[in-house]
């Protein structure tokens, strides 16, 4: 049994306080994490001044070769983990058997965030928009004959994550190279990705006391969020909800991602089949950029019918199988709740699951204590039908006819928007909205991101704030 | 005869001291204790059911037994006849029906548990708190619990008994008692409305009074909180609330500052609630007690029970909460939870059933919302005990426990 201790100020806890996790084919307990309390969070956030100083003394230059260097560290090394150590195919293996999700997409997704921090020169010019990031040494300079003066906003950032996808990491991880400690609170069964990146970050000479690794229980979570003054929260409606109206929680909820085919381009959906298979599908379909909509302007009885035979191919398979293409449920029930409550949404006139007519068999698949839940494309007859605008953890797309004039008031905010269209006036339309947070124009799937643009909020902007200033000799 | 027989004939206090006597072993000692429990339940069941001293609520109920619960119940085992007890039965009124008989003329506290969804649960009490508590008293350490010295109490206030315990405590060892002003109720539908800001906010404004009394000069050196209390106090403490309320007040801010419990010159703790789980105790002892410096007594209590005192917590028994039962007054067995009749084994989980054996209040076998595992009789408490108290796992999703 693998113990993982929480790390306070980087210094390993072990706590009489644990949670067990279990294999999720085998239900064998494979390791035990130790859980610290709301008031530990709050006394080790209190020394975060001071370990922000710390981060803040090493100069940006030397902190970015730092991060680049535990990059390589994350996806190389043999990384101590609790009392045992692994190496990245270890690590992969453990983080696939908590959470169900398959070894290839961790694989995938571990790489994703390897490349953040290999590239982090890169991302924060993305953040940035290019800006001298010596500036962030002494606080302020001049560039392109212009001032600019940014003051840290926080002295740590809290990270409540989810364990449904280690490609989030690739979120939080830039803070460390903007000179802001991190207090991450691990989904409960995937501290696996979070544990290995802090432990790179220390052997890269990060200071420790800008690495807490802090497993906890909601009220933890709520310390966390009360006790820093910027955080990012990942979750569903109900656990991001009460924090919707305060500025210093950044709120990563469902994206409700989705592709519209304009007037121009709805006609030759086969075109684009591919895309929108990647765009619903990838990664499981467990991603707030996996589209859970089609708008079309025409032949979405076509459309979905041409969806539901390709998404109808896709089969439960192992989690070491290499063709993987969904993610298991480690807790079975959670998956029978999910198809119960579209099977209750599909009573309301006006919706079908054709990919499961197709298929020919129910979208939940049981083998052993796993469930998998296969593709769902649900034909909807108008935006109003209940199961038009849901999102789920697996590959689950609505597909609905709408004339492109009325599809902006119809779409509501939308994490990603792959729009397939030519027509400069829609594109235009698209461009003003104010519900799209990241919009590609013509045949890119929703899952593609360039790491240059941040794509749902801007952790440069949630850190720090830009203030007028002068300087005169005395 | 001690001060509050008020003649009526049998022995109501027992002081913890008579165990603690080295030289006796353990195996004499549980077999006094057991011998001494059931003298008391005969003892007590014969005053609350006859027809002189006997409470009505009792002599009413004895009307549907099939048995003389004066002649059928000679030892605790007898105590299954009357089967659990609902405390359903203690919502409303009138409660002069859980008066006895024997005890009508004295003046009757009434204190309430809950109450924040219909009719509250009411219980009576002449001396009950007094003589619990000096007992609890006996089992002090005096150099961290010094005689004469002032008292605070960060818990809830209100119709609650706890509040006059304390102070009572407090009077008793020689010393007075600093309340605050907090309404648990308040704070349970802050709670379920969701309104979690506000919550924290209503904490603040216990921990704001509690500062201003300990800025005040009271001199104050023992302390009753809750869990939850201590460490939104020791992270006012260490954040500087105390300091700045000193400098408020116009007072000096001593060297070496205010920034620990140890530094606000407490010595001792006196903590009640069933979230005491080993590891907040640890991190108390580790990270706010100055690694027991402070010395903190964790107590597991309620208004049926009375107050069950733990062994002496610490690193030496993994932080480990061990509690006690004021026994022979009250009981507390740890039982299968679909067999009530059964106890489980040693160091197996069960449901805890309650037993209150009083003059002035007769609870038997009462099903506590909370389980934990069954312990061994020890030296100072030498009868069963339960540990790793916790919410009865088929009420914890429904439960709102532990709010200040």
């Amino acid at each position: 049994m693998i113990r993982i201790p929480s790390l306070r100020l980087g210094k390993p806890y072990e706590s009489l306080s644990k949670t067990t996790l279990v294999h999720h084919v085998t239900g064998e307990p494979v390791a035990e994490v130790s859980q610290v309390t709301g008031s530990q969070i709050i006394r080790d956030i209190s020394q975060m001044a001071n370990a922000r100083r710390e981060l803040a003394s090493i100069p940006m230059k030397e902190l970015i070769a730092r991060v680049k260097e535990a990059a390589k560290i994350f996806l190389e090394d043999t990384l101590e983990c609790g009392n045992t150590s692994q190496n990245f195919e270890d690590y992969i293996r453990t983080l696939s058997s908590t959470t169900g999700s398959p070894m290839v997409f961790c694989r995938r997704n571990a790489a994703k965030v390897g490349y953040v921090m290999g590239n982090i020169d890169e991302i924060l010019a993305g953040l940035t928009r290019g800006m001298d990031l010596a500036i962030l040494d002494k606080g302020h300079s001049k560039q392109d004959g212009r001032t600019l003066c940014f003051y840290p906003t926080t002295d740590a950032l809290g990270a409540i994550l989810p364990s449904n996808s280690p490609g989030v990491h690739s979120l939080w991880v830039p803070a460390i190279a903007l000179k802001i400690p991190l207090v991450i609170k691990p989904g409960r069964e995937e501290p696996w990705t979070p544990y290995r990146l802090l432990m790179a970050m220390k052997k890269a000479k990060i200071p420790s006391s800008a690495l807490n690794f802090l497993p906890t229980d909601h009220g933890g979570a709520a310390d966390i969020l009360r006790g820093c003054q910027r955080s990012l929260l990942f979750g569903d409606s109900a656990t991001t909800d009460p924090y919707k109206s305060d500025h210093r929680v950044e709120i990563h909820g469902p994206g409700y991602s989705k592709v519209l085919l304009g007037s121009d381009t709805s006609a030759q959906f086969d075109n684009y089949l591919d895309l929108l298979v990647e765009s619903v599908a990838a990664n499981g379909g467990r991603s707030c950029i996996n589209a859970s909509a089609i708008y079309t302007h025409s032949h979405g009885k076509e459309l979905a019918e041409a969806l539901g035979k390709r998404l109808a191919r896709i089969q439960a398979r192992s989690w070491d199988n290499a063709e993987a293409e969904v993610s298991a449920f480690a807790n079975p029930d959670v998956a029978d709740r999910i198809s119960g409550m579209i099977d209750g949404l599909l009573a309301t006139p006006g919706a079908e699951d054709v990919c499961q007519r197709i298929r020919g068999t129910p979208r939940v698949y049981k083998e052993g204590r796993c469930a998998w839940l296969l593709p769902s494309v649900i034909l909807c007859d108008s935006p109003e039908h209940p199961l038009a605008n849901k999102e789920f953890l697996f590959p689950y797309v609505s597909v609905i006819q709408c004339p492109q004039e009325e599809m902006l008031a119809r779409i509501g905010p939308s994490l990603v928007v792959s729009a397939f269209t030519g027509d400069p006036e829609f594109t235009q339309q698209l461009l003003d909205s104010r519900l799209v947070e990241r919009l590609n124009i013509g045949p890119i799937s929703t899952v593609r991101l360039s790491w240059d643009q941040p794509h749902e909020g801007n952790l440069f902007t949630h850190l720090y704030r830009q203030r007028a200033f002068a300087e005169a000799s005395l | 005869m001690n001060k509050y027989e008020r003649n009526i004939g049998f022995n109501d206090y027992f002081s913890p001291a008579q165990w603690f006597d080295p030289k006796e072993t353990l195996e004499s000692k549980v077999k006094r204790a057991k011998e001494q429990l059931d003298l008391h339940v005969r003892d007590t069941v014969a005053w609350h059911f006859s027809p002189e001293t006997g409470t009505p609520f009792w002599l009413e109920k004895a009307k549907s037994y099939q048995f003389n619960p004066i002649k059928d119940v000679q030892c605790f085992e007898d105590l299954h006849l009357f089967g659990t007890f609902e405390d359903e039965w203690l919502r409303g009124g009138p409660v002069d029906r859980w008066v006895p008989r024997g005890l009508i003329g004295n003046p009757v506290y009434v204190f309430e548990t809950g109450g924040t969804t219909g009719l509250p649960k009411s219980r009576i009490v002449l001396d009950d708190f007094r003589i619990d508590y000096e007992m609890m008293s006996e089992t002090l350490p005096d150099q961290h619990f010094p005689k004469g010295s002032n008292w605070l109490m960060l818990g809830p206030s209100g119709p609650r008994r706890l509040r006059l315990a304390i102070e009572h405590l407090a009077q008793h060892r020689g010393g007075k008692c600093f309340s605050i002003d907090l309404d648990p109720r308040w704070v349970v539908k802050l709670i379920k409305m969701r309104q979690i800001e506000m919550a924290n906010l209503y904490k603040e404004h216990a921990i704001d009074q509690a500062l201003a009394i300990l800025a005040g000069g009271h001199d104050i050196k023992c302390m009753f909180t809750t869990p939850k209390l201590l460490a939104a106090l020791d992270e006012a403490l260490r954040s500087g609330k105390l300091e700045d309320k000193f400098r408020s007040f116009g007072r000096k801010v001593p060297l070496g500052g205010l920034r620990s419990i140890k530094a606000t010159g407490i010595t001792g703790i006196f903590s009640g609630g069933t979230e005491f789980t080993p590891q907040f105790t640890r991190e108390a002892y580790e990270e706010m007690l100055d690694s027991g410096d402070v010395y903190m007594t964790p107590t597991y209590g309620n208004t049926l029970m009375g107050l069950a005192c733990s062994r002496p917590i610490g690193p030496h028994d993994g932080f480990k909460i061990t509690y006690y039962a004021p026994q022979p007054r009250a009981a507390t067995e740890v039982v299968d939870p679909k067999d009530y009749s059964k106890k489980v084994d040693y160091g197996q989980t069960g449901r805890v059933l309650l037993t209150t054996l009083t003059r002035e209040f007769f609870v038997p076998r009462f099903p506590e919302r909370d389980e934990g595992e069954r312990e061994m009789p020890y030296e100072r408490y030498p009868w069963d005990g339960v540990s790793g108290v916790r919410t009865f796992s088929e009420l914890a999703a429904t439960t709102v426990v532990g709010v200040y």
